[in-house]
């Protein structure tokens, strides 16, 4: 198992890193546009989304309540307290995502068999920041609390094929390096925009600042460039390390 | 020392070895990123909510 032990100590130091500079300047340009909408999302009216809809002709009398999301703050569920305990539960899903994040780019390395040294990292940092989050915000703009959205299922579904199709097209390139990978590229980086992503239908009101949801998109994307920019080199660099390492070496050796 | 033998050891591993790391790091990842960006119980969305927010996944 030396090379899983490898990744792993990697990923899993790589990502604690680059997520904690991440969770800084998140909490620095990021977070309070949050907790500034919310002011704005609470103010407003109960969201649009239930109120505004037709029927097919023949629809059964359904009930909503239970059918639309409700909005999380006005559900029983737990939820932090606002102040550290927030920040503190937020810290701790950006180290946990950030982790994940490189344990995938860990697996595609391995599974595709180009390694993530700390030369080329930069270059793999590149390609996860477009994959899993510039070209998902392409279609769906990172949203303020408070902001009407399509179904949610639908978003999530969107979002995920996004990233899949655009982290498969950097793929492609990357492995085959030739015009025919230039093209598998091509349609499968565009296709989640032609297809499009789940839009909402009709006019929907939001207590919202437009210069909040522009600065936070801008801000969203920087902070995530950061940790990608990070978290590419020093899986890489790390990653390095431990190959050379004898500890790791022999018991590859003897495996 | 060998740096260029030891750059180039993924490459040199066995098939079967590279399957085996690899799908593993990728069932983590899937679970980390899933848990922290798509769970649908309402306690972990509200824990991760601003997370899912600043990293641009639909929230809500």
């Amino acid at each position: 198992m030396k090379l899983f032990q490898r990744i792993f100590f990697a990923a899993v130091l790589a990502g604690l890193a680059a997520g904690l500079a991440m969770s800084a300047v998140q909490q620095w340009r990021v977070a309070p546009l949050i907790l500034a909408a919310e002011v704005f999302e609470n103010a407003a009216p109960e969201a649009p989304a239930v109120a505004e809809h037709s029927h097919e002709a023949g629809t059964p009398a359904h009930e909503h309540a239970e059918a639309a999301p409700a909005h999380e703050h006005d559900e029983d569920a737990w939820a932090p307290q606002d102040g550290a305990e927030r920040i503190a539960y937020t810290v701790l899903a950006n180290l946990l995502g950030c982790i994940g994040f490189a344990f995938l780019l860990a697996a595609v390395s391995v599974l595709s068999g180009i390694e993530i040294t700390a030369r080329n990292g930069v270059i793999w940092g590149i390609g996860g920041f477009v994959a899993l989050q510039l070209a998902p915000a392409l279609g769906l703009p990172p949203e303020l609390p408070g902001m009407p959205a399509a179904d949610l299922v639908a978003r999530q579904v969107w979002w995920v094929g996004t990233a899949l199709a655009t982290g498969a097209g950097i793929l492609a390139i990357a492995r085959l390096r030739n015009w025919t990978g230039i093209v598998i590229a091509a349609v499968l980086i565009l296709a989640p925009h032609v297809i499009g992503a789940p839009q909402l239908v009709g006019e929907h009101a939001t207590g919202v600042p437009a210069n909040l949801a522009t600065s936070f998109a801008s801000a969203t994307l920087a902070t995530g460039a950061l940790f990608w920019l990070i978290v590419g080199p020093l899986f890489g660099w790390l990653n390095e390390r431990f190959a050379r390492s004898s500890a790791f070496a022999l018991k590859g050796a003897h495996a | 020392m060998n740096t260029q033998v030891q750059t180039a050891s993924i490459a040199r591993l066995s098939v079967s070895q590279r399957l085996i790391a690899g799908v593993l790091a990728l069932l983590i990842g899937f679970v980390l990123v899933g848990g922290v960006g798509f769970a649908s119980d309402m306690a972990i969305h509200n824990g991760a909510h601003d997370t899912r927010h600043a990293l641009g996944f639909p929230c809500h």
